[in-house]
């Protein structure tokens, strides 16, 4: 681990004023994926400005909407009441993801900022063109089990390895940023990106930008919600492949639906055409099948992990009849 | 299904063990473990290994960490010191089963694998130490180097040593391959990928010199013999200026059975910088500096007549092993002795990687042996339309067959019933993909059996009891886990007739009498004999001093009684507590050491420890996820000397078995020769939620010949078997055979 200084900042302004005076400075949140990869030598940050101390743990009820500041922590949303009641589907990925350490200590900004877990990034002996543009993708041809389907480029194959995106994701959420020039809002699927030519930039975060928060709009969901998590192990395993679906079921017909995949691609990977295939059809395993077709157009195997071309349509499908109850 | 008379089961009703005398300290962290002990003036070592997998040093560029804050020394080969036991080319671990030459930390510039020590960083603190470490360049001239097993398969060939007989160490019983012409035959290859032991304790060792040829170590180790030999030679000292304590081991598996580079890497360090040197691997260097269970490929074949009897058990398989070292183990023995068959041939091989050396892994060779032959039989069973339980009992080896001796004691049978009955194996639909549960989840049932050699070697123990009627035991044994400490003070208690609070025994020192590794499932049975000898050994002397010379000197040895802490003779002249009877002689106390070894009864009688392991799984039939819902695993360990530590060993065993078939593999990008998931993030061992209650049972009979106690060894069988077990219930519930572990979600999808 290299030698780095270390402050604390109490408000969001001083926090965004020290990263703007010093480019190799970054933000500490629950610090456990940036710790690791500190010592680990992937990230060498010349300064952590701690923003613990900032007031940003609220989670309230807002008129079309929950908010949820940035620094909650994964256990503490995954089990408020606000979050359990109107938005089951977040606390069901939540839940899903890491051990109950460190959802214990993560934040949910933080969780939003997580790096991948592809072994090439994490290992600063291999080449990786995410931790050091230019150096070759180790994953391409190399063991990448792991790694995406979807939205892939000869410059990254690496996936997103956070559950809660996945959900927020289908949600419709939106992060809350504060920056040096104002306040602004981003759609949180536009808030990650696809690799192409920059992998080394996981999100559109500019610089000296701080994530506040996140809202979650109102819907009609209920309990029709579930997120499905194909993984080695029953806990501390990354996802092989997740689904996160959500349906607004009437008269046995699907008003509304959400559906997005985490393990698949280098951002949570939301299905807008297979939502679309869903809607007006009967809660079936038939229009689960078809929409699962449609969710995997365009994907593209890698030697590893082709299996993810048939775990990821059964996991859809799967989770749409859990959420729906025809299971 | 009556599958066989029911026998005089032995009531194995659940005694409860003693607690574990160190339970307590243990939990609440006052047990002080290898890299725990407060030393003055200790200094803190870091080892930069290399990022080449095949080559050699070029340079090594250490000016930057030599100028770095605290910084005491850079070693490398450069400007290592000789050590004294290189020079002469002997091999400082001679006498061990691998063969080669032990990886020689800092002594030339060859590089034999990736993550290979390349120099050792010291300084007055961690932190120090570890940014100092991340300073050294190190510049390789690189060679070609080779990781894939599969490409290189070819290159395999017989250990040098099976080389020298005629036979090459292939095994022949019968005819060979003898399965190929039986009716029923079936035919299979099976891979284990490398495993990594990965206990909680990282390797760990504090090296002190007291004097210039004196040096206590704190070593993280299951050999405190094997430790003191290996650096009384490297060092060139005499064996008893080395004092190797390890009082608590944190889990070892089988990786702290050898004295590894970074052991004595410590000690020269020590003797170089004059100071203390404290040396913890990190994580990652578990997986290329301390052994690993290897990448092994095998063929099974197995013959039948159509009523299930064998005809025919061929099994061939290879393993990886060091450029440097032949490391050898018994994968393919299993297959001599555990079925009655008139035709086995066996073949093993190894073949040469730029990889570091493997050793054993819990089960050893003999877990990744079981695997393949107890899948093979599942797969006949099923061929055979046979219950898997059927067709084990038919070609029950009433004798060893392989060396045409009786058994020593042998309840496999019983433990088949047991177990089956436990776990409910008759109820099952035995068709694959048959069963379901409400949700939709395929049910599968499957067994495997395990069997491991139930060893007795020789240990020394001393006893010293005090005029206050208290005992102190040592012995030169470790506790890696098992509950050692509390299981030899139940055997004191038993044989000196007092009770366990009395009784204190020390372990974890090599000044203490003399004691084998902690290895092969045979503490229990070594060092328990030894301390059944040490306590007859004290009352035999307590009962000559009761007589004494006096108006009961007319009383035999054999006329007295030893129970509750007294001795009395059948005419009642002497009736004494042990205590009174060193205040009637004046004695502060009374020291025994006492040998104890097996002897003829080992060419007279096969021994064999047996389990057998029923699993039941659901699998997802759309993701393929296998979750374990139960296990039962029935063991005839010989006599149990506390069910409470030998349960939990079992369920340990269980657990690690659970690991191997659907979890465990350490991955090598053969690009780069190294270990991509080289941390226990991306190497899944399993977790809590993982397991299932583990209902773990015993026979519970004596051994009558083994050793004192009637008991044989839990560690090993515990887990071999388990991974078929695990496998076979795969099949049962899905259908499909893997027979490449570990059984992940992709294999079944």
């Amino acid at each position: 681990m290299n030698q780095f200084q270390y402050v604390r900042a109490t408000t969001a302004k001083t926090a965004i004023g020290a990263l703007v005076k010093d480019p190799s400075a970054t933000f500490l949140a629950g610090g456990t994926n940036l710790i690791d990869l500190m010592k680990n030598g992937v990230t060498a940050p010349q300064k952590l400005i701690d923003i613990n101390p900032i007031p940003l743990t609220e989670i309230r009820k807002q008129s079309n909407s929950i908010y949820i500041g940035a620094l909650a922590t994964n256990t503490d949303v995954a089990d408020h009441k606000l979050v359990l009641q109107n938005q089951p589907l977040l606390s069901l990925a939540l839940n899903a993801g890491a051990s109950a350490q460190l959802r214990n200590v993560a934040t949910i900004g933080g969780n939003m900022m997580q790096r991948t877990r592809c072994f090439y990034f994490n290992n600063p002996d291999l080449p990786c063109n995410k931790r050091q543009p230019g150096s070759g993708c180790g994953a391409l041809e190399g063991y990448n089990r792991m790694h995406a389907i979807f939205g892939a480029s000869p410059q990254c194959v690496a996936v997103n390895p956070s559950d809660m995106s996945v959900a927020l994701a289908a949600l419709d959420a939106t992060v809350l940023i504060s920056g040096p020039k104002g306040d602004r809002r981003i759609l949180f699927t536009d808030f990650h990106r696809l690799p192409g030519d920059h992998p080394e930039k996981d999100n559109n975060l500019m610089k000296g930008e701080l994530i506040t928060g996140i809202e979650i709009p109102d819907n009609a969901f209920g309990k029709t919600v579930h997120y499905l998590k194909v993984r080695d192990r029953s806990s501390y395993a990354f996802a092989l492949v997740s689904v996160a679906a959500a349906l607004n079921i009437k008269n046995n017909t699907i008003k509304e639906a959400r559906l997005a995949m985490g393990g698949v691609a280098h951002k949570p990977w939301r299905l807008t055409e297979a939502e679309k295939a869903l809607v007006g059809k009967p809660a079936t395993e038939a229009t689960f099948k078809q929409a699962a077709e449609i969710a995997m157009q365009g994907a593209k195997g890698l030697k590893y992990n082709s299996f993810k071309l048939k775990m990821a349509p059964n996991t859809i499908i799967e989770a749409l009849k859990t959420a729906s109850g025809i299971a | 299904m009556s599958l066989m008379e029911k026998q005089n089961f032995f009531d194995s009703k659940a005694v409860d063990g003693l607690d574990r005398v160190d339970g307590r300290l243990k939990v609440t962290g006052a047990a002080r473990y290898s890299a725990e002990f407060p030393i003055p003036k200790l200094t803190y070592g870091v080892l930069v290994t290399s990022t080449v997998a095949g080559g050699k040093i070029q340079s090594i560029d250490a000016k930057k960490a030599e100028h770095a804050p605290g910084v005491l020394a850079v070693i490398s080969h450069f400007n290592a010191p000789q050590i004294p036991g290189y020079s002469e080319g002997s091999n400082p671990a001679k006498g061990q089963t691998t063969k080669g030459q032990p990886l020689r930390v800092f002594s030339d510039d060859t590089i034999y694998f990736y993550g290979q020590p390349v120099a050792l960083v010291v300084a007055d603190t961690l932190e120090r130490a570890q940014f100092a470490a991340g300073l050294v360049q190190a510049q390789y001239q690189k060679a070609s180097f080779q990781t894939d097993f599969d490409t290189n398969v070819t290159a395999a060939d017989f250990p040098s040593q099976a080389k020298n007989r005629n036979s090459n160490g292939d095994y022949l019983r019968g005819e060979a391959d003898a399965y190929k012409n039986a009716p029923v035959k079936i035919e299979a290859e099976y891979v284990i990928p490398t495993e990594v032991h990965n206990p909680m304790e990282l390797q760990s060792i504090i090296a002190v010199w007291d004097t210039a040829d004196k040096v206590t170590v704190y070593d993280k180790t299951q050999s405190l013999k094997g430790a003191q030999g290996t650096i009384a030679q490297a060092f060139k000292i005499p064996v008893e200026n080395v004092q190797v304590v390890a009082t608590y081991v944190g889990g070892a598996f089988g990786n702290a059975l050898r004295t590894w580079p970074h052991e004595i890497a410590a000690v020269m360090a020590a003797q170089k910088v004059g100071r203390p040197v404290k040396v913890v691997i990190s994580r990652e260097q578990m997986f290329t500096m301390v052994g690993y269970r290897p990448y092994t490929w095998q063929k099974v074949g197995l013959g039948a007549t159509a009523d299930g009897k064998l005809v025919g058990i061929s099994h061939e398989a290879i393993s990886q092993t060091s450029t440097y070292e032949e490391f050898t183990e018994g994968t393919v023995n299993v297959s001599k002795f555990l079925y009655a068959c008139p035709n086995v041939n066996t073949r093993y091989k190894i073949l040469p990687l730029n990889v570091s050396t493997p050793t054993w892994m819990r089960g050893p060779g003999e877990a990744s042996g079981a695997f393949a032959l107890d899948c093979a039989m599942d797969e006949l069973a099923y061929q055979l339309n046979l219950d898997p339980i059927e067709l084990r009992l038919r070609n029950h080896a009433d004798t060893d067959p392989e060396r045409n001796l009786p058994w020593s004691s042998k309840y496999l049978k019983e433990c088949y019933q047991e177990a089956a009955d436990r776990i409910g194996w008759f109820k099952r639909n035995p068709k694959p993909r048959s069963m379901k549960t409400e949700d939709g989840m395929l049910i599968g049932y499957g067994m495997g059996t395990g069997s491991f050699s139930a060893g007795r070697s020789a240990a020394t123990a001393s006893i010293q009891m005090s005029a206050d009627g208290t005992y102190t035991i040592q012995c030169a044994t470790t506790d890696i886990g098992p509950g050692t400490a509390t299981a030899m003070v139940q055997i004191a208690s038993d044989v000196l007739q007092v009770p366990v609070e009395k009784i204190k025994f020390q372990l974890g020192n090599s000044s203490f009498p003399k004691a084998p590794s902690q290895g092969g499932s045979s503490t229990v049975s070594t060092v328990g004999s030894a301390v059944t000898a040490v306590c007859i050994s004290l009352k035999n002397k307590l009962g000559e001093l009761a007589i004494g010379q006096g108006e009961a000197a007319s009383v035999k040895p054999a006329d007295l009684t030893f129970a509750n802490g007294q001795i009395s003779s059948k005419d009642q002249s002497i009736k004494i507590a042990y205590a009174d009877v060193l205040k009637k002689h004046s004695l502060p106390n009374l020291e025994v050491t006492e040998e104890s070894k097996s002897g003829e009864e080992r060419r007279k009688y096969s021994f064999y420890s047996f389990s057998v392991h029923f699993v039941e799984v659901n699998v997802h039939p759309a993701t393929g996820q296998v979750k374990v819902k139960r296990v039962v695993s029935c063991a005839d360990a010989g006599k149990i000397i506390n069910h409470k530590t030998a349960g939990s060993q079992v369920i340990g065993g269980a657990i690690g078995g659970i690991g191997m078939a659907l979890m465990e593999e350490a991955v090598i990008d053969n690009r780069f020769g190294r270990y991509v998931n080289n941390n226990l993030a991306d190497y899944h061992v399993p977790v809590h939620a993982d397991i299932p209650a583990i209902d773990a049972v015993f026979i519970d009979k004596k051994d009558p010949y083994i050793n004192p106690m009637g008991s044989k060894g839990v560690g090993e069988i515990s887990l071999i078997g388990m991974a078929a077990a695990v496998a076979n219930a795969v099949f049962h519930a899905t259908g499909k055979r893997v027979r490449d572990l570990p059984i992940t979600p992709d294999k079944l999808v």
